[in-house]
């Protein structure tokens, strides 16, 4: 255990390391590592520096403009929030999906699901898998990646851009569209819509299937640095579907531990509240989830790629699920408690997303025109997917007048924040303690949030990426020195 | 019949032909000739407010859809300078009220979206107000929201002219003006508007809404999205 890093015991007399923001994760964060005069480390956090108050914006504006104002908190997922906000509103209007309305937005969620994960992992993780964590910075990004490995950047770039496609089609435009609105869908897929996607979708499987093939080339290449970097175990929570399967767009909770042992299954997310706590703590903006009948202490679990394909019996599309067995049984599934096989799981889940993808446009509900229901109104409503980072959870109390007076929002990367931080502390130790500050060992740092794929944009509810910037700070406050690095990864001193 | 000699204005060295008592927005709308306005309806009493339609004649400025036209009156409208005070003005109008145009369900059906497109409108270039405004949601099947009232009137003209009932009212002046509505409590759901009446359907922002509406026709789909509001005001009379 690493709790001890937490909180130094007397933090005055250390210097402080400040990463801010970490470069290439979406959004604003900040680490701090407090260092003595030998360089060890004496405390690691990763907080959050902003924090937008989103729940209290909404507040007072009516229930219908909802699902579209909440695709602001984030230019990266807009489509999963959109999502389990319309998922909320249709409790709240209280609909039962038709079928058509329901693959609509499975399918509009699977191209959410495809463009993130191509985007995270071909833009922003490839160049450290690629090139070593601590190669040359100024190679260490796509442009770098596109050099060296031009057949796989040329993919990644489809792959992104498919997903996209799929997202322009469905929601009617490719950023902050309209595609899901309480108890439905605005608008169906139309024959020719769907045949621009058929035409393109056996080459996203093969790159998809490419991408795993990849990934696990590089993971098995060195299985022991692999699976021990930023090492730990945790529990896992995700949605699963009744069967078992795993089902990124509805299902119940499940949380398994350490030892792979049901903590709950098939829980009702419209009482999540009775399974998951938040906790505020003092110095960071973002709150620390945990499960309630493990407590404060032990109740803090991952979510995700690496949480979904752990926690699933099986994954209902062949090509994914091959994959996800050659994953789980790996050196006696070694790797299924490792932070850097988030980045296998998300490959297997982008497979998934391809196959899914396929199945949907072959499906004939999706050009149907009963696109929205309705029944018995509520006042409150609980939405939640799995989004591309992790389960998201969007809860709203609506007055007699349809207007929101409550919200609460839990994001994937809230979820992970105990997670991320246990990486960034197990990491300072391997890594750092006793050495010299370089650019190379501040960046295993960030290979290891990195693995989460936070998306601080939504945490912090603020919008847009800032330069990194590194302080190593003395305790009086005082700038002994200073690394300035761009957001494409490149350093100015 | 005899003859007749229909009098003349020209807009822009355009000669426009009008009859007597029409004023200068009528005679241009009805010769197709389009000048931006927002609180003008052919429908309705000019009201004059909102200046956009602000044209020049023998170099003097005047609003065009209060301005009767006068034979031989030489008119000038889509000037440089002109069209410059416009943007300036619709500028104005979005940092005044609470315009946040991608969250709002109007977008693509508003009028004042579709000015600002029509004029170029890039930014909103002054500072924002961000004026506290209520939201009054009373009212069963009506969603009134202050944040993006521009006081047109329309609904205040239509309620009392063509309803008969005087929900509508404006209070206070200039940046202090607020929209109220004709009740006790001061709340709309105990006025007798209904959502049927034809204050509803004149509102030229997204200040006064059918509740429940939301996205349901999606962004992509609505008038604005693929016309200009130049076409849909000039069209309009056509139909
Ligand atoms: S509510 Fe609409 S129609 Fe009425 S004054 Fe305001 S902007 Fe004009
Ligand atoms: S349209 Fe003439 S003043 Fe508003
Ligand atoms: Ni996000």
């Amino acid at each position: 255990m690493t709790f001890e890093l937490e909180t130094a015991a007397n933090p005055e007399g250390l210097k402080r390391v400040v990463i801010e923001p970490v470069s290439r994760v979406e959004g604003h964060g900040k680490v701090t590592l407090l260092l003595d005069d030998d360089n060890r480390v004496h405390q690691a956090r990763f907080h959050i520096v902003e924090f937008r108050g989103f729940e209290k914006f909404i507040q007072g504006r009516p229930y219908w403009e909802v699902a579209s104002i909440v695709q602001r908190l984030c230019g990266i997922c807009p489509v999963s929030h959109n999502l389990a906000a319309s998922k909320a509103l249709d409790m709240i209007v209280g609909a039962q999906l038709t079928p058509t309305a329901e693959k609509l937005r499975r399918l509009m969620h699977l191209g959410q699901i495809l463009q993130s994960h191509a985007l995270h992992f071909y833009y922003l993780a490839s160049p450290d898998l690629l090139f070593g964590f601590d190669s040359d910075v100024a190679k260490r990004n796509i442009v770098g990646v596109a050099a060296a490995y031009p057949e796989i950047a040329k993919q990644g770039i489809a792959l992104r851009k498919y997903g996209q496609e799929v997202i322009r089609i469905t929601m009617g435009k490719r950023v902050h569209g309209t595609g899901a609105i309480p108890g439905g869908v605005n608008k169906n897929l139309s024959l020719e819509e769907r045949n621009i996607l058929l035409k393109d979708i056996d080459n996203i499987i093969a790159w998809s299937q490419a991408a795993v093939e990849l990934i696990k080339k590089v993971y098995t290449g060195n299985p022991e640095f692999h699976n021990g970097f930023g090492y730990y175990k945790s529990s896992f929570m995700s949605l699963v579907r009744k069967d078992g399967a795993m089902d990124l767009y509805h299902g119940g909770l499940r949380a398994l531990d350490e030892h792979g042992q049901t903590i709950f299954d098939h829980v009702d997310y419209g009482h999540y509240w009775d399974y998951i706590h938040e906790e505020v703590r003092p110095w960071s903006y973002m709150k620390f989830p945990f499960i309630r009948s493990r407590g404060r202490e032990e109740g803090w679990y991952r979510v995700g790629p690496l949480a979904r394909v752990n926690n699933c019996d099986f994954i209902p599309t062949p090509l994914a699920e091959a994959e996800r067995k050659i994953f789980k049984e790996f050196d006696g599934g070694s790797a299924t408690q490792a932070t850097l096989a988030y980045h296998w799981a998300r490959m297997i889940e982008m497979l998934h997303a391809a196959e899914g993808i396929q199945e949907l446009l072959l499906d004939g509900d999706l050009q149907g025109d009963d696109l929205v229901s309705k029944g018995e109104p509520a006042l409150r409503g609980v939405g939640v997917i799995e989004a591309p980072r992790g389960t998201l959870i969007h809860h709203y109390r609506v007055n007699e007048d349809e207007m929101v007076v409550r919200a609460n929002l839990i994001v994937s990367t809230t979820h992970n924040n105990h997670a991320m931080n246990e990486a960034v502390r197990q990491v300072a130790l391997q890594y750092l303690d006793g050495q010299q500050v370089t650019e190379g060992l501040l960046n295993h740092i960030e290979v290891a949030i990195r693995a989460f794929d936070p998306c601080l944009s939504c945490a912090t509810h603020a919008v847009g990426k800032m330069p990194l910037e590194v302080e190593l700070v003395d305790a009086g406050g005082n700038v002994i020195d200073r690394l300035a690095k761009n957001s494409d990864g490149r350093c100015d001193i | 019949m005899g003859t007749f000699m229909s009098k003349t204005i020209t807009i822009d060295g355009q000669v426009v032909p009008f009859k007597e008592g029409q004023t200068i927005m009528d005679a241009a709308m009805a010769a197709d000739v389009y000048i931006p306005h927002l609180c003008h309806n052919p429908e309705f009493t000019p009201h004059g407010s909102c200046k956009l339609c602000t044209v020049k004649v023998n170099g003097r400025n005047v609003a065009s859809c209060t301005m009767p036209a006068v034979e031989g009156q030489q008119v000038l409208s889509d000037t440089l300078e002109l069209n410059d005070e416009r943007l300036s003005l619709t500028q104005m109008l979005f940092v005044e009220g609470n315009h946040i145009c991608p969250s709002c369900e109007k977008s693509g059906n508003c009028q004042l979206q579709a000015v600002a497109y029509y004029l170029g409108m890039m930014s909103p270039h002054y500072n924002h107000f961000y004026p506290q405004r209520e939201v009054d949601a009373s009212h069963p099947d009506v969603l009134l929201d202050r944040n993006r009232c521009i006081y047109c009137e329309l609904c205040v003209r239509a309620s009392r002219d063509v309803d008969g009932k005087n929900v509508f009212g404006l209070s206070g002046r200039g940046i202090g003006s607020t929209l109220v509505v004709n009740s006790a409590s001061g709340l709309l759901g105990d006025t007798n508007l209904a959502a049927t009446d034809k204050a509803m359907q004149v509102c030229p922002t997204g200040a006064l809404l059918k509740k429940r509406q939301g996205f349901t026709v999606p962004i992509g789909q609505r008038i604005f999205d693929h016309h200009t509001i130049k076409d849909v005001q000039l069209g309009d009379k056509h139909e």
